[in-house]
């Protein structure tokens, strides 16, 4: 994994996966505070203790087409290498906390990356999910629902790729990337 | 400065084709794999390629994601199914490749042999 971008894919995935119909994505980039933040919440089918321990180790993982899970495991390591912090709450039924911070002008905090195109990428997989995403820097906060995207559209699907690349660069001139 | 209030020109634009196809058989389906080991290969940007590509050629094709194939050393993996259900596996995927394959096989229907995984076994 190279950058945030690909690490906000991946956990995003997870949550789908985990049959969430909520994903709230928070993105804090300060140089001010010496801050770089991502977290993804989730209301999906969450875990218990045992196996939120299990998931932060890289030999663990529930998909059977191969024995090594990495996500999680990377993206922790990643923050903590940065002088950052890692929070990984969940419970049954009650969905999933995990959230990274990076101190951001250390030198293994990882670059932002393409966000724009892991969020894109994150809606269409998740067309059935609302997702919620908040950017925050210095100079500019943005904000999108994928439910108010949605309502706009009157029933055209989101994964046409002209809406689909419409909101790419909306994001990335959001975010001022 | 974008706003929301664009997508309503878009979503006139979408119903004006969506009427233009109605009975127009989707061609093909696009799947690629989008699990950490294909993420950390590149999908991304091989799927947005499709996504794109799809788009400006104007052909009836849906790309989506699914997670790990099981083949992670050759991500990232498109898997191409025809209407009968039939599939062709590309592998090693660039966005470089992805163009060729959406305009040759999505648009032509002529298979890239060159970048499915039978080509790479031998």
């Amino acid at each position: 994994m190279e950058d945030l971008a690909m690490y906000l894919l991946d956990i995003a995935n997870n949550a789908i996966r985990a049959m969430a119909s909520l994903i709230e994505i928070v993105l804090i980039n300060s140089e001010k505070r010496d801050l770089l933040l991502l977290s993804v919440k989730d209301n999906g089918e969450g875990m218990d203790d045992q196996m939120v321990e299990k998931v932060q180790d890289p030999f663990f993982t529930t998909r059977t087409t191969r024995k090594v899970g990495l996500g999680i495991p990377l993206f922790k390591q990643g923050a903590l290498m940065a002088n950052g912090s890692f929070k990984l709450e969940s419970a049954p039924h009650q969905g999933t906390l995990i959230e990274a911070s990076y101190q951001r002008s250390h030198l293994d905090t990882p670059p932002l990356g393409d966000i724009a195109e892991s969020l894109v990428t994150i809606i269409q997989a998740g067309e059935a999910q609302t997702i919620r995403f908040h950017y925050e820097d210095d100079a500019r906060v943005f904000d999108l629902d994928t439910d108010q995207v949605k309502e706009i559209l009157e029933g055209v699907s989101i994964l046409t790729p002209e809406v689909l690349l419409w909101l790419k660069t909306y994001i990335k001139e959001g975010i001022g990337q | 400065m974008k706003s929301l209030e664009d997508l309503k020109k878009i979503r006139e634009e979408a119903k004006r084709k969506m009427t233009m196809r109605l009975g127009e058989e989707q061609k093909y389906r696009v799947v690629v794999g989008m699990a950490t080991c294909g993420i950390a290969a590149g999908a991304r940007p091989v799927l947005n390629t499709l996504v794109e590509e799809v788009s400006r050629l104007n052909i009836p094709v849906t790309v989506t994601q699914t997670g790990c194939i099981g083949l992670c050393s050759l991500e990232p993996i498109v898997e191409v199914f025809d209407a009968k259900g039939e599939k062709t596996t590309y592998v090693l995927m660039n966005s470089e490749k992805a163009k060729q394959v959406a305009l040759k096989h999505l648009k032509n229907d002529e298979v890239v042999e060159e970048y499915t995984i039978g080509q790479y076994k031998k």
